[in-house]
């Protein structure tokens, strides 16, 4: 299958150094939509156990809190689940599929030259705000995903695909959610309104 | 049948290799369908680019004709798999927090992953939110702990939700998000054309995808799901041990204890005819017909946690069969009264009751009237305490929270 993506075919004319550096296009979303469809079946099949990414940062978390105050995480309720006296809060299968979203991630990004140090944002605003609202959003939608007891994978793609009624719900309040507040901050994303 | 006891199969090493190597299949798709960026992400809710949507879409359906597909066929034990039980209200409320946190902040939890390893900046403040939105969580959800464990319904489905098999559901749902896609494209056309944009086609290879995920959904439809014996086959090796060793069988004493415990939910069953359970029946013993009980035990599977069904017929004939039916269905805890009613009158009627002649599956003893759960020895907590019985609950406690995808 041919990879088709909205970024404009490279011009044959470019030097091959250059080429080098020019970002392959991405893969075609139904495509990917497959491939991520196999790779969510065989995570239930083999393992029982679906996807899930927000599990996996909130016990690297727990990990740092028990490296730096063990007393404090033996004491906090929440806390002890998962680092409660000599547990290793990392000894567990959802901080091993993080870490492979990582490895996973850029070894696709060092095979489409897409690993660039740099910072990706609307044209409207800085680098700086744009720092400043990814903060903002990370702990709106941390806070969230602990609330769902999931997140967009967890919730959305495991329980969308074994068809849990509350996963259904969960994704339909994600999208509510997202288009709700789109147009006013529609500054953040979009080029500026052609002058007229 | 999978899925598999990974562990004693491949060992520790082993079952965290695979949990990495599924991890670098998930990271590796977000990646090359464009989701490292953050502007590409967002992209979806401004109409020019439906990409989110469409891997979301495409990847659920896909896995969902497998997983249904599978377990149709007997490759797949659904029952074993992990389902995100629903909790209504903080789920949709998470959710919406969810999708302004993506609206705000570019990411979603799984994707930013992904962008920080390809070095995107915006990424990694993203990441340290997060981290701060989940210590934030954790300190202060006693607060509203009462609200985050509200409206449990347990292991929820779509088909339970609205009484349909399985199969016809999973078509159902293949057939609506194909729709929903192609209305994807339809909007992002139009919003093309508003922009003066080129408009393309949709690519037939798109077409016949569509087409060959739509008759994957009507074969999902017309295997249909196991039937109630087909399953107890499925786990009959595991659990016939149990009821050969009367492990399952509980004493009578044993179910006044239940009934006394206050950690425990009991529900009764009651599996004779009307006309026995009119003549005496535990008191809030429930009567269901031995053939209702596949469907309650949906019901059963979401009740909460701590809860005991003990099935009961006037021996242990129809308990046994009724006891099979729920846990091939996979409801937790179940047992079933030892001796049935009949053992239950000879031990706890007082005065005893004159006994008459019958055969398997008969009342044995003789009521003047029907009294149903009125008489004597009807109430659980009108016996004595004084008598023995080897205990043999033992609560398998609910899965906990976030047990599955993002514990």
């Amino acid at each position: 299958m041919t990879t088709v993506s909205h970024a404009k075919p490279l011009a044959k004319t470019k030097s091959k150094e250059k080429a080098a550096s020019i970002p392959r296009p991405f893969v075609n979303p139904y495509l990917g939509g497959v491939f991520l469809g196999l790779v969510l079946f065989l995570a239930f099949f083999l393992t029982g156990n679906g996807l899930g990414a927000s599990g996996g940062l909130n016990r690297i978390i727990v990990w740092v809190i028990d490296l730096a105050a063990p007393q404090y995480a033996d004491r906090v309720s929440y806390l002890i689940q998962y680092a409660g006296g000599d547990k290793n809060a990392l000894d567990n299968w959802i901080v091993l599929l993080t870490a492979g979203i990582f490895l996973g991630g850029l070894i696709s990004g060092l095979v489409g030259r897409r690993v660039h140090l740099e910072t990706v944002r609307g044209p409207q605003i800085t680098a700086h705000q744009r720092w400043v609202f990814a903060v903002i959003g990370g702990v709106i939608a941390g806070f969230g995903a602990r609330m769902a007891k999931g997140c967009t994978s967890g919730q959305g793609l495991s329980g969308g695909a074994t068809l849990s009624v509350g996963s259904w719900a969960f994704l339909m309040a994600f999208f509510v959610g997202g288009y709700a507040l789109a147009y006013t901050l529609r500054k953040l994303w979009t080029p500026a309104p052609k002058s007229k | 049948m999978a899925p598999f006891p990974l562990e004693t199969i491949v060992g520790k090493f082993g079952t965290y290799l695979i949990y990495v190597l599924i991890g670098m299949g998930f990271g590796a798709s977000l990646e090359m369908v464009g989701f490292g960026r953050s502007t590409k992400l967002t992209a979806q809710f401004y109409l020019r680019d439906m990409t989110v949507f469409k891997v979301m879409f495409t990847a659920v359906l896909v896995a969902m004709v497998l997983i249904f597909g599978a377990a149709g066929l007997g490759f797949l034990d659904f029952d074993r798999i992990w389902v995100p039980p629903t909790y209504l209200l903080p789920g949709t409320l998470g959710g919406l927090l969810l999708g302004v946190g993506f609206i705000i902040g570019g990411f979603c939890p799984g994707t930013s992953i992904a962008s920080l390893s390809t070095l995107k900046k915006d990424a990694l403040f993203f990441i340290f939110g997060l981290l701060g939105g989940i210590v934030l969580f954790g300190e202060t959800s006693t607060f509203y702990d009462h609200f985050l464990e509200s409206t449990y319904m347990g292991r929820f489905t779509i088909p339970d939700l609205l009484g349909l098999p399985v199969g016809v559901t999973v078509f159902l749902v293949v057939i609506m998000g194909v729709f929903a896609l192609w209305g994807a494209e339809q909007i992002e056309q139009a919003m093309r054309r508003k922009d003066g944009d080129e408009v393309t086609a949709i690519d037939r290879k798109v077409s016949i995808g569509a087409g060959v995920l739509l008759v994957a959904g009507l074969a999902v439809m017309l295997i249909g799901q196991p039937t109630p014996d087909q399953l107890w086959q499925r786990v009959a090796a595991q659990k016939q041990p149990l009821l050969d060793q009367r492990e399952v069988q509980i004493h009578p004493a044993e179910l006044r204890e239940l009934y006394y415990n206050s950690q425990v939910n009991l529900i009764m069953l009651d599996l004779r005819n009307e006309a026995d359970y009119n003549l005496f029946h535990i008191k809030n013993a429930k009567r269901v017909a031995a053939d209702d009980l596949g469907a309650l035990s949906t019901e059963l599977k979401a009740a909460p946690s701590g809860t005991v069904v003990v099935v009961m017929s006037n021996d242990e004939t129809l308990a046994t069969s009724g006891w099979k039916t729920l846990v091939a269905e996979g409801v937790p805890n179940v047992y079933l009264l030892e001796g049935g009613l009949n053992e239950y009158l000879a031990v706890y009627a007082d005065p005893p009751l004159t006994s008459i002649p019958g055969g398997d599956e008969a009342l044995r003893y003789e009521f003047i009237a029907a009294l149903g759960g009125n008489h004597p020895a009807s109430s659980l907590h009108e016996h004595a305490d004084d008598i023995a019985f080897t205990p043999k609950v033992k609560i398998e406690q609910k899965a906990q929270s976030g047990g599955g995808g993002c514990g």
